[in-house]
């Protein structure tokens, strides 16, 4: 190979992904010179303009951060307020809230397996496409995906930017006959969930073994979603107040998402993070169908994450369907409480990873000061690390589609919202010998 | 007869909206044998500057190179709709035109010369041209549906303009305000969502924008009688259609008042 070949890759409009992205690269005497994953996603301003308002509004505004996880900046920001207000919801409230926020998991899992990651595993460029070579797997990703769209509007009224939670608890209890039907469409959907989970270990994924940091939260006695203390792989055990102590985050030039990192280094959070650091919450029959797969946990190959978000999928329709069997009408949605002056901070598992939220209030419990770190923006120094490394594995003397392609895989693998924190990418190659 | 050529194009905004497209489940299967979808970045679908019969619009202008792009589309498309409330009213992003952005951004981002962005963030109605609007924050898949059902028989979809304390009599529920006295938005808001707030209890915060006629000075007073400052009823107007004239204006009137 010649060592003065330069090659400039720009995909300037990342696709499949939620939000405006880019990806430059430039390959120098067979090196990777830079390598920059651009966020373009215009800012826009959240935590400013929560100021002066009280918690029910920071509890619908925030949700517009993001129409795929709004649940998860829901829950994030309800249990801010309700650590301020020294409220807690009860354990109906708690529970309901769980299945509340795997239907956002549900949904968003369904849609990013199918309609964003699984056609860079067919040769296909959309949904669209892969629907004709396996009309049958699409169908059943649609399927689940509205399942969990229901799921949400069960407790929300609506899946995108719903409307039933209230601090203490929810605005409205759903009927006794509305969730037994639900009951019956989960339990029918236990087919489509093992079926999907088979299908992903079945995928031509590529062997890409990295040493990354994993970090999650984690919770005693279930596989964490709403709560639970952060940890890592590393040996972290951090109560979520603690998080500014140990996570930095800082701004780089080429992106409008702030970068953050762990003691200095970059990690991952997500689906595979959480199930490397929670396989024993896991319920014992997930794990024997992953260990008949051959899938092994914790794996330490990225593009193991689609087999993690499937395995999530089955735990969801699971948890549901447990946590609503014996589903009864409380004496009341929510408990009442007072808003006082204060600080308090929320975190829950969003599809993509670890969401934390921070408010100080004043003593009418208007919000003083805010302050939200989003997955995506977290998971952007690792995405870059990821890429640097899987890129030059792959071989940087392949082909500019090859080389674009895989660099999308990869990209796509994170499932990175760009409204949190995305798009399709745009190709630019500038070769001179 | 060739398939109606659809693009769906986002600007500032949560994604939500395209979600109306992608959350139609076995729909949208049906849906990509009735039209062709010729650029939908989200679903993979690449062609940005192809002719098409509708342009479907997500999101607001709100950097330079924004302005540049809905103009493209615009001269590209024999139809723009725009979708939901950051398309159709600016979006919550939009309340930094009533503040210091620059002040704002300074003060999320440590380096703010690396942010390119307008001085305000605009409705696409304000660069160009709009066929049609669906309101809603998000617009849902009924609303959709409805309105590429309308334009493919060239029909102008139905604009629905009622109010939402309209949908709650057809739907029968309670209303909030008078049986709990409820800060409710639902006598100035349009409808379209299927008044979910009121039917789950708790006060419309007016995601669908404007409804017709809207009377805001009457309800200011009635917000105000049920307890709240001017500081809140104005905070009231300033949701996800802040940009709207008619919630701008009485956002303006309430806001100094004790």
């Amino acid at each position: 190979m010649n060592d003065t070949r330069r090659v400039d890759i720009r995909i300037p409009v990342l696709a499949r992904v939620e939000g405006e992205g880019a990806l430059d690269l430039s390959i120098r005497a067979g090196q990777i010179e830079a390598l920059r994953l651009e966020i373009y996603e215009p800012p826009r301003l959240y935590e400013q303009f929560l100021i002066g308002r009280h918690a029910q509004d920071v509890i619908d505004m925030t949700a517009r951060i993001c129409g795929i996880c709004p649940v998860a900046y829901q829950i994030s920001a309800v249990q801010a307020f309700e650590s301020l207000y020294g409220v807690t919801p009860s354990a109906w409230a708690q529970a309901m809230r769980r299945v509340f926020y795997c239907g956002e998991w549900l949904q968003s899992h369904a849609l990013h397996i199918h309609l964003l990651a699984a056609p860079d595993f067919f040769g296909c460029t959309s949904v669209v496409e892969l629907a004709q070579k396996d009309a049958a797997a699409v169908r059943r990703g649609l399927r689940l995906q509205a399942l969990g769209n229901d799921l949400i509007a069960l407790f929300g009224a609506r899946s995108v930017h719903p409307v039933g939670v209230r601090v203490g608890g929810f605005h409205h209890a759903p009927a006794l006959a509305v969730v037994a039907a639900m009951r019956a469409r989960l339990d029918e959907s236990r087919a489509d969930a093992e079926a999907l989970l088979r299908w992903t270990a079945r995928l031509p994924l590529p062997d890409d073994d990295q040493d990354f940091v994993s970090v999650a939260m984690r919770h005693p006695d279930e596989y964490a979603i709403t709560r639970g203390r952060l940890v890592s792989s590393l040996g972290h055990d951090l109560d979520i107040e603690d998080y500014t102590q140990h996570f930095q985050e800082f701004q780089v030039p080429h992106s409008t998402a702030l970068h953050a990192h762990l003691d200095g280094k970059p990690y991952l959070v997500g689906p595979l993070a959480r199930i490397n650091l929670n396989l024993d919450r896991l319920p014992a029959p997930l794990r024997d169908l992953l260990d008949e797969l051959g899938i092994r946990f914790p794996s330490r190959n990225m593009f193991h994450s689609i087999v993690a978000r499937a395995a999530e999928v089955w735990l969801c329709i699971d948890e549901a369907a447990r946590l609503l069997a014996d589903y009864r009408i409380p004496e009341a949605p929510a408990v009442a409480s007072t808003p006082r002056a204060g600080i308090g901070c929320g975190c829950s598992e969003a599809p993509r990873g670890i969401l934390w939220h921070r408010y100080v209030t004043d003593a009418q419990g208007n919000v003083r000061e805010a302050r939200i770190v989003p997955p995506t923006s977290q998971n952007q120094a690792r995405m870059e690390e990821d890429l640097r490394i899987s890129l030059t594995r792959f071989g940087l003397d392949r082909d500019d589609a090859e080389l674009r392609l895989r660099g999308e895989t990869v990209i796509r693998n994170y499932d990175p919202c760009i409204s949190c924190a995305t798009h399709f990418l745009r190709l630019k190659v500038d070769r001179t010998r | 007869m060739p398939k109606p050529k659809v693009a769906v194009h986002k600007f500032s905004s949560c994604d939500g909206c395209q979600l109306a497209f992608l959350d139609m489940g076995e729909d949208l299967l049906t849906l990509t044998t009735q039209v062709d979808i010729r650029h939908f970045a989200e679903a993979g679908i690449l062609g940005e500057d192809e002719p098409v019969d509708i342009a479907f619009i997500e999101g607001s202008i709100s950097t330079p190179e924004d302005e540049h792009r809905i103009k493209r589309i615009r001269a590209n498309a024999t139809l723009l709709v725009t979708i939901g409330a950051c398309a159709t009213a600016g979006g919550l992003q939009a309340l930094r035109n009533l503040a210091d952005a620059k002040a704002w951004t300074a003060a999320v981002y440590a380096s703010p010369e690396y942010i390119s962005s307008l001085d305000k963030v605009q409705p696409i109605r304000a660069r160009v041209p709009v066929d049609f609007e669906l309101w809603g924050c998000p617009v849902n898949s009924r609303q959709i549906v409805a309105a590429v059902g309308s334009l493919l028989n060239g029909v102008v979809p139905v604009d629905e303009r009622d109010k939402v304390c309209m949908e709650c009599k057809r739907q029968q529920a309670v209303c909030v305000v008078v049986s709990e006295g409820k800060p409710c938005m639902g006598p100035v808001t349009r409808t379209g969502c299927g008044a979910l707030c009121p039917r789950f209890g708790r006060a419309c915060y007016a995601c669908y924008g404007p409804a017709e006629n809207p009377n805001t000075e009457a309800l200011g007073v009635r917000l105000h009688g049920l307890g709240l400052i001017g500081r809140e009823i104005a905070q009231q107007f300033l949701g996800t259609t802040n940009q709207t004239p008619v919630f701008l204006d009485a956002a303006q009137r309430w806001k100094d008042t004790p």
